[in-house]
């Protein structure tokens, strides 16, 4: 988990009817995070889509988007190798907490019910395999949700304003979390948010967008 | 891919039957059919149609039969929803709309006879201590020469259908704030309903409205139990026309059909003309900007209508059940002298088969139906195209074709069409012709959840690195059980009440529990028509039963999967 992967925005220029909406080149490195700032209508949440590779057909964009080297620009999101962490954590109600973290594991990865325990050990929810997602706590789904962003090995990750559906006091924590994990994943990160404290705890580049 | 052509399939198999049906009933209208000596053109049939006696007055009846029942239905389930919206009887009324609407058309129609005939369960309730009647009175309730019972016993039917309609159209009107606004100004709530609700809510479920007007202009099973006889209405006359054995008949039968036809547009123009008249006196009413006046009689006319409805048709089914059991039963006794089980007994060797058929034809239309839905909305998600954008089946219109177009007047010359192809009448045409109308229902039910469902599912998966098809099985359609269980049940209900489809095109060899029970109305043996009314009643409860319990059953441990998505 631990090679490093850079993820670049080549000249990327997101328009609406002709209108320019989002202009941006920049590169992010191994465990770094770039955070993108504005308020809602400046293009964020499209930026991200783009990146993903999720934009609405009435949008055009130009510009590449590169993960190590390769241009990604035209290939499907299950392609890409691009995580998101959503405001919401999204456990998918009909699995089990275990059934959540093994749905993005690749084919490939082998003991996977070892590596759901150990990664369930990691995030304080040891035994917490068979629960129903429902009955955890807002703090304990957002662990989940990012163990199961890294345990899909995604090789750059998008964070769709990931802390503004919880508590102030859990806000902090899983901040410094969901940063950590990141780092030490060496994974690129991509966070658009309009929390100023956001920006300020994930250290990295600050780029805002403008109505 | 596949995906891509389901929308066109769809189409096809929607617009070809009715496009070729209806050719097949026009050209023999005008002499026109070789395969009977029909080899040029001619008004003759139409001749022999217009000398039929009674026909004007059929077309009348055909005619009213459509708008009062319409309007009826239309006002009871508006006045309804004025008076009673969060009330405890709303709160009831909406648990009772689906069974209400899964009882078969026959059912309810045997139901209603049972209940108001001259012999029946409300004649002896008030004899004869009110009415003096020692034996029945010799009065002509049930298939009346006007057409009221028939029209009732389709009443009771189409408000539960539009009432659901109008359930799934409100959310997006936000009702709640919309009538909290009105009263802050002043309007009683009902009132308020009817001001600031009422005409936003119509243009959503004025397709629906246009069904029932065809169903009721046209409709055979009901109108065989409780319309009237001399003459009977004009889709029975036609059907009658072409069971002729004389088959020079058949072009007779086809002019009717045409005739059928423009009796029901003439019957949606004279509703447009109303639509207009009303929508002008009701802009003069909402601009008088009266408050309170009438709100009280609203209410209770609102309240009492529906409840008188729901209360009819179950006690129907009660007096089917009540008749089904029933030993010797005297006239004025309110309950038979003994009970017995003997008229089930002798019916069951006989269930069998036609019970099989039905579920085989229902189960088989409904998967062919539920897999060509789920495909074509599983390619509007795919393609990401919003279904308003001018594609196919965003044209609602077109998946209202088979339920606007009158049975009677295009499954003739479908079945003249497979009787060109050499097609022979067995399970797998009428499957066929079953799926005409169970697809739009199934399209109906499940297209509202499967495009309502949050995207971010679909991309949360995709971006964890499950393929399109991954992402389909393992999360949209789990997560979506139980719509599309209920579209399922939906599908098998619509199926299961199937008359004319069944009846012509399995030619009279395949037998459901439908064409069993419709062709006992004739004999009126009132404990074997019990028996088999509530065999065809019960069946579609078995699938809503299954729709509603299965999905607690599968995710009893998980309490996000109810009331999701």
């Amino acid at each position: 988990m631990n090679d490093s992967h850079r993820l670049e925005l080549e000249n990327i220029r997101i328009t609406l009817n002709d209108a320019p909406l989002v202009e941006l080149d920049t590169r992010i490195g191994p465990g770094e995070v770039l955070t993108v700032m504005g308020p809602s209508g400046s293009g964020k949440s499209t930026l991200l889509a783009f990146v993903a590779g999720f934009m609405a057909p009435a949008f055009q964009a130009t510009g590449q988007v590169r993960l190590d080297g390769h241009d990604i620009t035209r290939l499907p999101a299950e392609r890409r190798g691009i995580g998101l962490l959503f405001q919401d954590p999204l456990l998918f109600p009909h699995l089990s907490v275990a059934g959540n973290l093994r749905f993005g594991m690749p084919r490939a990865t082998r003991n996977r019910a070892g590596r759901v325990e150990a990664a369930l050990g990691e995030i304080g929810l040891a035994g917490f395999g068979d629960r129903d997602p429902a009955t955890l706590s807002g703090g304990q789904k957002a662990r989940v949700a990012l163990m199961r962003l890294l345990l899909s090995e995604p090789c750059a990750v998008l964070l769709d304003e990931p802390f503004a559906g919880l508590d102030t006091h859990l806000r902090h924590e899983m901040r410094q979390l969901v940063f950590t994990r990141l780092r030490e994943a060496g994974l690129p990160s991509l966070l658009v948010t309009h929390d100023r404290e956001d920006a300020e705890d994930a250290g990295g580049t600050l780029i805002e967008l403008s109505a | 891919m596949i995906l891509r052509l389901a929308p066109a399939l769809i189409v096809t198999l929607l617009v070809g039957p009715i496009l070729a049906g209806l050719a097949m009933a026009i050209l023999p209208a005008f002499g026109y059919l070789p395969a009977l000596g029909g080899n040029a053109f001619s008004l003759a049939p139409w001749r022999q149609l217009f000398a039929q006696p009674g026909l004007w007055r059929s077309v009348a009846i055909s005619l009213a039969s459509g708008l009062v029942t319409t309007a009826v239905s239309l006002v009871v389930v508006l006045l309804f929803q004025a008076a009673a919206t969060g009330s405890r009887l709303d709160h009831w009324i909406r648990r009772l709309v689906s069974p209400l609407l899964s009882i078969p058309h026959a059912a309810a129609a045997f139901g209603l006879a049972f209940l108001i005939a001259p012999s029946g369960l409300m004649a002896r309730l008030v004899s004869p201590g009110l009415t003096g009647w020692e034996r029945p009175p010799d009065l002509l309730i049930v298939q009346d020469p006007w057409g009221l019972s028939l029209m009732a016993g389709l009443i009771i039917k189409e408000i539960p259908f539009l009432l659901l309609m109008s359930l799934a159209a409100l959310p997006q009107l936000d009702p709640q704030r919309r009538v909290a606004i009105a009263r802050s100004l002043g309007y009683r709530p009902t009132i308020a309903w009817l001001k600031v609700v009422a005409p936003v809510l119509y243009p959503l479920i004025r397709l629906p409205v246009y069904a029932v007007i065809a169903y009721a202009t046209s409709v055979v099973d009901v109108a065989l139990i409780l319309g009237p006889t001399l003459p009977p209405t004009l889709s029975v006359s036609i059907l009658t026309w072409f069971n002729d054995p004389d088959l020079s008949r058949r072009f007779m039968a086809s002019a009717g059909a045409v005739l059928q036809l423009g009796v029901t547009a003439s019957a949606l123009a004279t509703w447009w003309c109303l639509e207009r008249l009303v929508a002008r006196l009701g802009r003069g009413w909402i601009n008088r900007g009266g408050r309170q006046s009438g709100e009280q009689p609203l209410r209770l006319v609102g309240k009492g209508l529906i409840l008188f409805a729901a209360l009819t048709a179950f006690v129907g089914i009660g007096s089917l059940a009540l008749n089904s059991v029933a030993g010797f039963w005297r006239f004025p006794d309110a309950l038979p002298q003994g009970f017995t089980a003997a008229h089930w007994l002798r019916a069951v060797p006989a269930l069998s088969r036609p019970v099989t058929s039905t579920a085989i034809i229902a189960a088989a239309s409904t998967l062919i139906a539920v897999v060509l839905t789920l495909a074509a909305l599983e390619n509007e998600q795919r393609t990401g195209h919003p279904p308003a954008q001018g594609r196919l089946l965003s044209a609602l219109g077109l998946l209202y074709l088979p339920l606007i177009v009158p049975q009677i007047a295009f499954l003739f010359g479908l079945v003249v069409v497979m009787e060109s192809l050499g097609t022979r009448p067995q399970h797998g045409l009428v499957i066929f012709g079953h799926l005409l109308f169970v697809l739009p229902y199934v399209f109906l039910s499940l297209s509202e959840a499967y495009r309502r469902f949050d995207p971010r599912w679909s991309r949360l998966a995709l971006t964890l690195g499950a393929s399109r098809n991954a992402t389909f099985w393992r999360v949209r359609l789990p997560m979506l059980t139980a719509p599309l269980l209920t579209a399922m049940a939906v599908g098998l209900a619509v199926s299961i009440g199937q008359y004319l489809p069944t009846q012509l095109l399995g030619a009279g060899r395949v037998s459901t529990v439908t064409t069993e029970a419709v062709a006992l109305a004739a004999g009126g043996n009132r404990r074997v028509i019990g028996v088999w009314a509530l065999v065809q009643a019960c069946l579609p409860l078995v699938g809503f039963t299954i729709a509603i319990g299965l999905p607690r059953l599968i995710w009893s441990q998980r309490r996000g999967m109810r009331g999701v998505p």
